[in-house]
């Protein structure tokens, strides 16, 4: 028998019909996660066309990116302050109540960001494929799920018909030898990956991390991984399933339990690459090289070791980048004073980087001017972290410590950075506004936004950490 | 969807690499609940000053721009969030066609599923286009070519199903639903 890889395995379990030359193939969806913003034009197509939610079991919606993150607006009964929001959300309210969906609403202790809450409650599992109206669906390739992001005209598909039209993307082999160093994180190694391969790099493949680094991986640093591979051009990134992930799901709330568990490992064990299996492209890097990372563009193939200097280059788009950033070519963005940092989003704000950007911050205070938003990635994230002490390390070092939610990733729903302005953010994405009309956004892990916090400046976290 | 086979217009050019969906439109655009009006918030940040008043070098600003309906645009278009808003703004704003070397995954299905032509050329016909702002092209989605001012026709790749909605203003949700019959069926035989 040809020797497959986990993609291809994956893939072919789910065609309801394989694809041809003339059509692409139809291809089930076993888990689909909706949120607010994505969803309300899709629920209007099935009202228009009197078409049912096909399998409500497999469906669950949840709201975070127009939600607010302070306090008052989800538990202290003060209405949701930007109109469209609140507008958005009730109507996300109204959608999954008329056709029986489940929600986690905005005050469930379940609630938070979609990509966080689905692995949390075990809904996310190895050889499922799972979709969202959400390009950072990627994240959920950590536990060997094939999981990708889709429009809204795919969504109301998906709804209507448990269904996708797909042809079949080629598969891509990222692996990665060796061992991070000490303050290396999951986050830098992203950024590296990305930084070689280009943010188009990955188009039309579904990227497969492999390799010593990636096993040593906690399923949370697998994910922070697997998150960004969109930001290489790639719809999905998968991780095959090994003990680590059977450790992490074992005993959720939706994951399977007692003889179902026993049956379901048993299958989970099969559907790593077969020794042997051939990808259509192939890149080997040594995770022994790999520095705490910045980005200094619009996009987070811009990126650098915080040793290092920012290119010159004779392109316009790229002068005009770095024109936007207020940088010159040949400067260090380490040392570059900053005035807001962000610790949030589907990328990193797992327990694990509340603990690790804790690490740094305790003892110490935000330095002057400088505006620190730490949101957890989840209400059970938020109450983790509560129940350790973290949220009082923040809040003494003069950080806001917040509600859960999407929040100044992208700005939806008004926590922005402010015009010209210097982010250090965990979140994904440095393009031109992203985090707010002329904000300027600098992409690192956990531990360097937390050194650039108590410092004021870009900072090497590893002089913290003794 | 209204069927389309040809296009033909003049161009807009912006050359500009890795151009986002957050770009073509804003995150504090999408807090709405439908599909329309979103041509006002369309490359918003580029399109107008802090106060809300067009910026003149901009080029949808220009009046050589005005009634363009293909966007010819540097590697790697569309790159980023999964918005349909982006195809959705672009359309209403009276675009019909994207064209570069490069089209993110995601924009691209996103466009072929509300009728905006995603047409990859090669470098060469790129280099062309961008050099040459405001020339009229005629798309054949027959043929699948693209004609150029200068009398070539170049070829760009269409995926045949994709093609075949777009010219029969077929919908795909229409195509999976009289499937529904092998649906049940993996349901029936995948049970979990």
């Amino acid at each position: 028998m040809a020797a497959l890889t986990m993609f291809e395995k994956v893939w072919s379990a789910h065609e309801v019909v394989p694809e041809t030359s003339d059509t692409p193939a139809i291809l089930y969806i076993d888990l689909h996660l909706t949120h607010e913003v994505t969803s309300p034009q899709a629920f209007s197509v099935l009202r228009e066309r009197g078409l049912p939610v096909r399998r409500l079991d497999r469906t669950l919606a949840t709201m975070d990116h127009s939600t607010p993150t302070d306090h008052d607006q989800i538990f202290g009964g003060v209405p949701i302050r930007l109109e469209s929001a609140r507008k958005q959300v009730e109507q996300l309210e109204r959608n999954t109540s008329e056709f029986g969906v489940e929600l986690i609403g905005l005050q469930s202790p379940q609630r938070g960001i979609v990509h966080i809450i689905g692995p949390e409650l075990g809904a996310t599992q190895p050889g499922k494929t799972v979709v969202c109206g959400d390009s950072h669906t990627s994240t959920h390739g950590a536990f060997g799920a094939l999981a990708f992001g889709i429009g809204t005209t795919e969504v109301g598909h998906v709804l209507a018909t448990q269904c996708l039209l797909q042809r079949k993307p080629k598969t891509f082999s990222v692996e990665v030898q060796g061992r991070l160093g000490p303050g290396v994180t999951a986050k830098d190694l992203i950024l590296a990956i990305i930084g070689r391969i280009g943010v188009s790099g990955g188009t039309g493949h579904v990227l497969e991390y492999r390799g010593e680094a990636i096993r040593a991986m906690s399923m949370e640093e697998r994910m922070t991984v697997c998150n960004m591979s969109i930001e290489a051009g790639a719809r999905a990134g998968m991780v095959a399933p090994d003990e680590t992930t059977f450790a992490y799901l074992e005993g959720r709330p939706r994951a399977p339990a007692g003889e179902l568990w026993e049956r379901a490992v048993d299958t989970w064990r099969q559907l790593p690459s077969d020794p042997g299996a051939r990808f259509d492209r192939e890149v080997v890097l040594d995770a022994g090289h790999v520095e705490p990372m910045i980005t200094y563009g619009t996009n987070p193939g811009m990126v650098l070791p915080l040793s290092g200097a920012i290119p010159s280059s004779g392109d316009e788009v790229f002068r005009k980048a770095l024109r936007y950033m207020g940088f010159e070519p040949g400067e260090h963005v380490a040392g570059k004073a900053i005035d807001v940092v962000f610790v949030g989003s589907c990328t990193n704000a797992r327990i694990s980087d509340l603990r690790a950007a804790a690490r740094v911050m305790d003892g110490r205070k935000v330095a002057r001017r400088v505006r620190m938003l730490v949101v957890p990635g989840s209400q059970q994230v938020k109450k983790e972290a509560e129940a350790e002490g973290l949220d009082r390390i923040f809040v003494e070092a003069g950080a806001e410590w917040r509600e859960s939610g999407c929040s100044m990733c992208l700005g939806m729903n008004g926590d922005t950075v402010g015009a010209g302005k210097y982010a250090v953010s965990t979140s994904n994405r440095n393009f031109e506004g992203r985090q707010g009309t002329g904000a300027r956004t600098l992409l690192a892990s956990p531990l360097t936004a937390a050194a650039a916090a108590v410092t004021g400046r870009v900072t090497d976290p590893r002089e913290f950490l003794g | 969807m209204e069927p389309i086979t040809q296009l033909r217009s003049r161009t807009v050019v912006m050359p500009s690499t890795n151009i986002d969906t957050d770009q073509i439109i804003p995150a504090r655009f999408l807090t709405t609940t439908t599909r329309e009006g979103l041509g006002k918030a369309l490359f918003a940040d580029w399109r107008y000053d802090a106060a809300g008043n067009p910026r003149p070098d901009f080029i949808l600003n220009r009046p050589e721009a005005a009634g363009c309906q293909a966007l010819v645009a540097g590697r790697n278009v569309g790159c980023g969030s999964s918005r349909e808003h982006a195809p959705w703004a672009l359309i209403d704003y009276g675009f019909r066609a994207v064209i570069s070397t490069e089209i993110a995954d995601i924009f691209r299905n996103n466009s072929l599923k509300n009728g905006l032509l995603p047409v990859t050329v090669d470098e060469e016909t790129h280099a062309w286009l961008l050099a040459h702002p405001g020339t009229e092209i005629a798309i054949d989605l027959e043929t699948c070519t693209v004609a150029l001012a200068d009398g070539r026709e170049v070829s760009f790749p269409l995926e045949p199903f994709a093609r075949y909605c777009l010219m029969n203003g077929v919908d795909e949700l229409g195509f999976l639903l009289s499937r529904k019959e092998d649906i049940e069926h993996y349901e029936r035989t995948h049970a979990k």
